[in-house]
């Protein structure tokens, strides 16, 4: 009994209230500029002075690590002299909810 | 003594008149609002719950509207966010590029005149604010409508999801150019510095923009409501 309420608190703990899987949050976060097929053409791209990344695009994405990633979602394109525009979403959610959305990119490209 | 009891009797009316209609006020908005916006807090507690969200919390309202802003808006309601409250909920894959999926997006009841007046004394006396926030926090100071944008999309990129002007910017967010018009000064400055400090979940993403940026973000944002947009 003792050791099932521990594990319910690390539970509890461990797993903010707000947290959602990458796939939630990369509807919710990145649909509107990355679009809905992670293509790159959400609603937002028509007045943009840089286009946001494509995820299907196996090359390039291919061309950045897991780590380059985790960071540019964390801190913003400017992090990784990228645009402005990618904004840093490390008060939105936690490091392992962006780590998920990595591994949702990866998905995305069907690339490592 | 005869005036006396007459001057008992008017107040005793004055009194259950004020009582009525703050009863009143109370229902109409429990009546007209509650079925899409929350009245009472606290913020949405889980991601889910707060991607369910139809319409803005309207608990703290008396801190965030401008009252002058809600009785006319209340009269003749029109879109703000050009896809709807959440927009992943309303937006479909298009030919070249993803679109609003216009059929989804709700339209806003009208009251009448005398029903927005009623409802926003009543959304002004709504301040449970789910954060401290301090009157003055906006320096009053401001700045041409070209610096400020500079600060706003060159320095800051808020024009990836907001218009700053019909038909220019974003379309996730809302529309920023009558922002100052409907949203208090005071406010606007603290949601800007923590967006999630309002709602944990809103997509509106913390930049840690610099006090001084923040006073010239929403200075900007004050100098775009004074432009006579159509």
């Amino acid at each position: 009994m003792k050791q099932l309420s521990l594990l319910l608190l690390s539970f509890f703990i461990t797993t903010p209230l707000y947290a959602a899987s990458g796939e939630e949050n990369y509807k919710a976060y990145c649909w509107q500029c990355h679009g809905m097929q992670g293509d790159g053409m959400g609603i937002n791209i028509e007045n943009m002075s840089v286009q946001p990344r494509d995820h299907t695009d196996r090359k390039s994405m291919s061309a950045r690590s897991d780590a380059e990633l985790f960071k540019v979602i964390k801190e913003g394109g400017l992090s990784i002299d990228k645009s402005v525009l990618m904004p840093p979403w490390a008060d939105v959610m936690s490091d392992a909810e962006i780590k998920a959305i990595v591994k949702y990119l990866r998905k995305l490209c069907d690339c490592s | 003594m005869r005036n006396y009891i007459r001057l008992s009797i008017l107040i005793a009316i004055g009194a259950f008149s004020s009582v009525t209609i703050a009863a009143n006020s109370s229902a109409l908005l429990k009546d007209r609002c509650a079925s899409c916006h929350k009245l009472e807090g606290p913020v949405a507690q889980t991601a889910e719950e707060a991607w369910q969200q139809k319409a803005p919390d309207l608990f703290y309202a008396g801190v965030k509207y401008k009252r002058k802003w809600l009785s006319s808006w209340l009269v003749k309601p029109t879109r703000i966010r050009p896809a709807g409250y959440l927009y992943f909920n309303h937006i479909k894959p298009g030919k070249e590029m993803d679109e609003i999926d216009q059929s989804t997006l709700p339209k806003h009841p009208a009251l009448t005149a005398s029903e927005a007046e009623m409802a926003s004394d009543a959304l002004m006396k709504l301040t449970n604010a789910p954060t401290d926030l301090k009157k003055g926090e906006f320096s009053g100071k401001s700045i041409s409508i070209s610096f400020g944008e500079m600060t706003f999309d060159k320095f800051n990129g808020c024009m990836a999801c907001h218009q700053i002007e019909p038909g220019y910017g974003g379309l996730s967010g809302p529309e920023v150019y009558t922002a100052a018009n409907r949203l208090q000064e005071d406010y606007l400055v603290s949601f800007i510095r923590s967006p999630q400090a309002w709602n944990p979940k809103s997509l509106m993403p913390n930049r840690h923009v610099k006090e001084a940026n923040i006073q010239k973000l929403v200075a900007y944002l004050v100098a775009l409501s004074k432009e006579e947009w159509k």
